[in-house]
């Protein structure tokens, strides 16, 4: 149909989802906040500030103050978010949706200006609701790191991902451009449609020059996913998908987030669990990643769980490295900030 | 009342075909006369209000048959005052109010409660009630006594009646008491926990979406029935139609001479999803802003007349229901205020629609859809509803100075073509530009 012309200049274009928008410093909500650049300073930092002596470390953010604001549960991310955050000298809050005033109907704007009033110079937040850290960040005007927001996107953990892949592939985390991975072929297999780590990948990966290919039965797996960017393809045939693929990232079926679909889980093995026999048989040198939490016996195997090919245990602990140069990166972006409030707060007093 | 004669003005009445210079003479609430410029003498003792309307277009004031204007009960969004003046301010003079209120208007009572003047409305209220007692979709209210009441059409909007046997009831009881049945149509069994439009950005955006198909088979479903009780005549009229799919259904039940109409609201012919932006809920209502074909579908619907009538769903909430997560937020966004500005600008600037088929778009097919007698016409006799703008003026709408209670629009800073002069309602000023 040709009468609808395109929208003309009096129509404001929609903010853009593709590349770095205007974000307040030092947040990241999506992997496409950062440029590739950013992304090679946030591994080399990370790189930095594992290898640095602990109480050399423990001087660069000294009494800084971060929030942990999570709305749902977590164990990797809450944790080695408080833990890259405290080896950084920083004091840290914990708010957790069951021990708050949130169970009394606080709204999540209230929350921020709370912890901002508090004194919280940067919050990460983990929240049920997609695009929940875009409000936190629009009411307080602070830095937000996404620690995962409902089915969107996790970029902490795409973060971390790439850099288990860097190592293994490597042997280092170097400095990435577009062609970093120019040639590797990453499978995403599972429950894509309700995976933000899934979604960071597909969006961060192909920008370093992979292929990355989603496998999964057709429910959990719109047709519509490839559409997310260049760089992205379906096979559901995950034994060919296996077969061509250097890094192999499961995905657990995310039952709390199934909303009434029925998914026969037999039949979901028999096509799409991670055997030793598959893995053997189709990619015996492919690298396996998984975000956890993992439920053996479902999408993996103990045996693949526990194997030499499996970077899960690694994964977690890139994860505090990474998350270390995420909030070092946050609140040195905003150090000014507080600053002036202090130097205004002192005349004020003088006055 | 005073008397008013507008003079020099180009008057365009799509109920009279008329196109021309003409003066207009209002008396008592009513036109009482329309004649070449110059030629009409009010009585000798008369105290006249004459206006001066050069360089503008007088036309019926604009009828809007979808609105939402929260009273009984939810004051805090938009009151008939202040709903109405905003209408006034968007060339509206007859509103017709939704019934999902609180409590719901399924009742002879609210239904008179909306009318009475001392709810201080500017423009005329045409309440529309409650097609299921509660509009919980099970037992059907009196529709004779809701119609006495004042009651123009019922519906359980915001709600699709789903139960088969339910809505055919409707429309055959609805048909004897001469009252047509409108469908907020949306099969819910689809739309659970869903958000915005189906598609490619609803899963970049990691919500859940609402296919297209939900709209269009239930208007499947009850154009059905409509042809099921084809002896009864019932009226069956589509709110808010945003698919091309559901649009064609009703072009094809037109084409078989079923009595199906629908209407199509400026933000479903102007946007599309990708005003969802970064989880933008001044973008979010329901039914979604849909894709770019499902826009051009609802263009070209209005083009070839299968489109009835332009309504703005203009749905008010608070700013704090607003400012919350995507997914909880309330759906809707205002309208009455950009309405005419936007189709203006969308319709006749950039499409070409002639001025006098936009006019009728938002005056005199709305007035014929739900027979509202008397309106949508300056035909001597009808209502002295008027609306006097400049078709040329070019001028940018702001959330923040609209009359509405509520500044819930994603049409912000937007671009309107057609300023509104003055609004008269009943033959009273009810809105006059500074």
């Amino acid at each position: 149909m040709s009468i609808a012309k395109k929208v003309s200049g009096s129509l404001p274009p929609s903010p853009s989802l593709n590349g770095p928008s205007n974000r307040v410093p030092g947040s990241v909500l999506s992997v496409n906040d950062l440029t590739i650049e950013e992304i090679s300073s946030i591994l080399k930092m990370a790189s930095l500030l594992e290898g640095e002596d602990p109480l050399v470390r423990a001087r660069r953010l000294a009494k800084r103050r971060v929030a942990l604001l999570f709305y749902e549960s977590s164990t990797r991310t809450r944790t080695s978010f408080e833990l890259a955050a405290k080896s950084l000298g920083a004091d840290t809050a914990l708010i957790s949706s069951q021990s708050s005033s949130i169970e009394k109907g606080e709204s999540l704007k209230d929350t921020g200006i709370t912890l901002k009033a508090l004194g919280a110079e940067c919050i990460i937040m983990r929240h049920l609701s997609s695009g929940a850290p875009y409000l936190l960040e629009q009411s307080t005007g602070l830095p937000i790191l996404n620690g995962g927001d409902g089915m969107h996107e996790h970029p902490s953990q795409a973060l971390l991902d790439l850099r288990t892949m860097l190592t293994r592939l490597f042997g280092e985390a170097k400095a990435v451009n577009e062609k970093t991975l120019s040639g590797f072929t990453v499978a995403i297999v599972g429950d894509i449609f309700h995976s933000r780590v899934a979604r960071s990948n597909a969006l961060l990966l192909p920008r370093l020059g992979a292929k990355v290919v989603l496998c999964g039965p057709a429910p959990l797996l719109p047709e519509m996913a490839a559409e997310i960017g260049p760089g992205v393809e379906i096979d559901r045939d995950f034994e060919s998908v296996l077969a061509r693929s250097q890094v192999v990232m499961m995905l657990r079926i995310q039952a709390e987030r199934l909303a009434g679909m029925h998914l026969d889980l037999e039949e979901y093995k028999t096509r799409y669990q991670l055997s030793a026999e598959r893995l053997a048989a189709h990619a015996p040198k492919a690298l396996m990643l998984h975000p956890g939490p993992i439920i053996r016996g479902l999408e993996l195997t103990a045996e693949v769980a526990d194997g030499p090919q499996s970077a899960i245990a690694e994964q977690v602990r890139h994860g505090v490295a990474i998350r270390m140069a995420l909030v070092l990166r946050a609140l040195e972006a905003g150090k000014r900030v507080p600053g002036k409030v202090a130097a205004k707060a002192l005349k004020g007093k003088r006055a | 009342m005073k008397t008013i004669l507008i003079k020099g003005g180009r008057l365009i009445d799509p109920a009279t075909s008329v196109d021309a210079e003409k003066d207009i003479l209002l008396r008592d609430g009513k036109v009482a006369a329309v004649e070449a410029p110059g030629k009409i003498k009010p009585g000798k003792d008369e105290e006249v209000e004459m206006i001066d309307a050069k360089g503008l277009v007088l036309a019926p004031g604009l009828v809007d048959i979808h609105v939402h204007l929260r009273e009984p009960g939810q004051g805090y969004k938009e009151t008939i005052a202040t709903g109405t003046a905003a209408a006034a301010a968007g060339g509206f003079t007859s509103v017709c109010a939704m019934p999902n209120t609180i409590p719901v208007n399924d009742s002879p009572e609210t239904t008179r409660w909306m009318q009475s003047p001392e709810r201080g409305a500017s423009v005329r209220v045409f309440p529309i009630a409650a097609a299921t007692r509660g509009s919980s979709g099970e037992a059907l209210t009196e529709y004779g006594s809701l119609k006495a009441a004042g009651a123009v059409a019922v519906t359980d909007d915001g709600k699709p009646i789903l139960n088969d046997g339910v809505m055919r009831q409707a429309l055959a009881t609805a048909a004897r008491a001469g009252l047509p049945v409108i469908q907020h149509a949306e099969d819910t069994r689809l739309t659970a926990g869903c958000s915005m439009n189906a598609g490619p950005m609803a899963f970049r955006l990691g919500l859940r979406g609402m296919p297209t198909e939900a709209e269009s088979g239930l208007v499947d479903r009850d154009i059905r029935l409509v042809a099921e009780l084809k002896d009864a005549r019932p009226h069956l009229h589509v709110a808010h139609v945003s698919t091309g799919a559901a649009l064609e259904s009703v072009r094809r039940a037109r084409r078989n001479g079923l009595r199906v109409t629908c209407e199509v609201a400026p933000h479903h012919f102007l946007l599309t999803e990708e005003a969802v932006g970064l989880y933008n809920t001044n973008a979010k209502m329901n039914p979604p802003l849909r894709s770019t074909a499902d826009r051009d579908a609802m263009l070209a619907g209005i083009v070839d007349g299968t489109v009835d009538a332009i309504a703005t769903d203009h749905a008010p909430h608070a700013i704090h229901e607003k400012e919350q997560e995507f997914e909880r937020a309330p759906n809707g966004i205002t309208g009455l205020e950009t309405a005419l500005g936007l189709s203006l600008f969308w319709l006749h600037k950039e499409h070409k629609l002639p001025l006098a088929r936009v006019i009728s778009l938002l005056s005199t097919q709305p007035a014929a859809v739900l027979s509202l007698r008397g309106r949508g016409s300056l035909a001597v006799g009808s209502f002295a509803d008027v609306v006097i703008f400049d078709p040329k003026k070019e001028w940018t709408f702001k959330a923040n100075e609209s009359r509405s209670k509520s500044k819930n629009t994603p049409f912000d800073g937007y671009t309107m073509l057609g300023k509104v002069h003055m609004t008269i309602s009943e033959g009273r000023i009810v809105f006059r530009a500074n």
